[in-house]
């Protein structure tokens, strides 16, 4: 049996008297493409924020490759890529220093570090602008640049926050694209938060979560079929509205 | 991890602070004008108002300006390490600290990277003074500029330690401008940066306990006799205790499941 690169079971969180998170539980294997689906405030950015360590966690486990995040957090970091909601680089400085921080933070050397900058650099396209100062990039290119740091370590597991927010159409396709063919190819497992449905795409798993509930968990085509909806959109309106009417 | 790891991840962390400190030109600037400033005016004013008597470890009488030298590297220490936790607020409040937190290394040591990080920064800009001084005639002795050193470096430990515990108490920006108030002028004066200890006994019994608990006294003191090569032992032993003690708060409160972050998310 393959051991799941993330499992998070019976995962609840609150702040103060309000509950961020209640009971979620799902797992994502090796080399899948995972669409964590839900409105702004459902609970994705507390999961990630779990999921990283920025809080403690309460309630529930959360697992990767097998390892308790809270028993192995380090071994855990080790495996994760992450791309956070907020952009998170220093635009003070260029390109190439964002990116061999985030190395020095991982223990690379920059013998070590060098051509693996140069590989992910060149992959998202911005090879040209490693030396430009992160200010002097676009949205676009800027969360280029995090996807390429989220992967300088080697990880196997990417957790990307609402990666596409405030993006152009190109953009937005151009990092959903690099990302699944991550998956496709190197086999890394990805969590890709966000509220843009269209974001899903056709054969995606898709976790609907909402108000903190997982409310749906399986491919497309699943969910279409269970709420007997026409589209997506749809079936995710018709879901969020089970919850309200509940 | 292996302790190669640790120290590129140190190096990594010191040369991100480096970078953004040359980055910030008008930090240099000031760093090195506040003291020259004291220096110029308010030392030239103030020798005819303050005799300062022979006291340890001058062996005759100084000019003023020699008294509050030490003061004043204590100073640049001081407003190095609030910057250095201002950076770590700002961080904070645009994400990039999240970087720092998901690195796989123990997060005591991330802090602690951070913090010698600042330090080096700091010990770089209190010589770039003594330099400057030099046109004041502010000429410690050739091998003091060696033996302090280690006190700058315990002193700035200590100062910057006490700036990364502010930041983990901190919620925003805006407060810390108020804490920088409540902080730093406060600790600045009631020391022997600017008057000698006996001087202040003399006009107040309380004012004077009080500069003697006060950690920055003890870091202006070690750094006074460290310029002379002379080593002061209470001042060395109340540094290591302090800092140990505010960076050990610092972790605490950098600790998500404990300290102030957790009351933070909680609210």
């Amino acid at each position: 049996m393959t051991v799941p690169a993330f499992a998070v079971e019976k995962l609840g969180h609150r702040f103060g008297q309000r509950r961020a998170l209640s009971g979620v539980s799902f797992s994502i294997d090796p080399g899948e493409f995972t669409v964590l689906l839900g409105l702004n405030g459902a609970g994705k950015t507390t999961l990630f924020s779990l999921a990283t360590r920025l809080y403690a966690q309460g309630e529930g486990t959360i697992r990767v490759f097998g390892m308790d995040i809270q028993r192995q957090p380090l071994e855990c970091l080790q495996q994760m890529g992450v791309v956070f909601q907020q952009p998170t680089l220093d635009l003070d400085l260029s390109v190439e220093q964002n990116l061999y921080y985030h190395c020095a933070l991982h223990g690379l050397s920059r013998r070590e570090a060098a051509p693996r900058i140069a590989v992910e650099i060149e992959r998202v396209g911005l090879s040209e602008r490693r030396r430009d100062k992160a200010r002097q990039l676009s949205g676009g290119q800027r969360r280029r640049v995090e996807i390429a740091r989220a992967l300088l370590h080697h990880p196997r597991l990417l957790l990307l926050d609402e990666p596409t927010v405030g993006l152009d159409i190109s953009s937005r396709q151009f990092l959903l694209d690099h990302v699944r063919q991550l998956c496709r190819e190197a086999g890394l497992a990805a969590l890709w938060a966000t509220h843009l449905i269209d974001e899903a795409g056709e054969g995606a798993r898709v976790i609907v979560l909402h108000r903190g509930e997982v409310r749906a968990d399986g491919g497309a085509a699943a969910i279409l079929g269970r709420t007997q909806a026409p589209t997506l959109r749809a079936a995710f309106e018709t879901l969020v509205e089970e919850r309200a009417a509940a | 991890m292996r302790p190669i790891h640790y120290l590129r991840c140190l190096i990594g962390v010191a040369l991100r602070e480096w970078l953004r400190f040359l980055n910030q030109r008008g930090r240099l600037f000031s760093a090195v004008v506040r003291p020259l400033v004291w220096l110029a005016i308010f030392a030239t004013g103030f020798q005819f108002v303050l005799g300062v008597s022979i006291i340890p470890p001058y062996e005759t009488y100084i000019p003023y300006s020699i008294y509050i030298a030490p003061g004043l590297i204590a100073m640049i220490l001081m407003f190095n390490g609030m910057l250095t936790s201002l950076s770590m607020v700002y961080d904070r409040e645009m994400g990039s600290m999240r970087v720092l937190m998901i690195s796989p290394l123990p997060r005591w040591f991330l802090l602690t990277a951070k913090l010698i990080a600042g330090v080096v920064v700091s010990v770089l800009q209190a010589y770039a003074f003594l330099a400057i001084a030099l046109i004041w005639e502010i000429e410690p002795p050739w091998y003091g500029y060696i033996t302090v050193l280690p006190a700058l470096i315990l002193s700035g430990l200590m100062l910057g330690a006490l700036g990364l515990l502010l930041s983990s108490a901190i919620r925003q920006l805006e407060n810390f401008a108020s804490v920088m108030n409540f902080v730093i002028f406060p600790m600045f004066f009631a020391s022997s940066a600017l008057y000698p200890l006996w001087h202040v006994k003399e006009a107040s019994l309380l004012l004077y306990r009080i500069c003697q608990l006060n950690p920055f006294t003890h870091a202006v003191e070690l750094i006074r006799f460290a310029l002379y090569g002379q080593f002061e032992p209470i001042s060395a032993v109340a540094l290591v205790a302090t800092t140990a003690v505010f960076l050990a708060l610092a972790v605490y409160g950098y600790d998500p499941a404990k300290g102030l972050m957790a009351r933070r998310t909680a609210e």
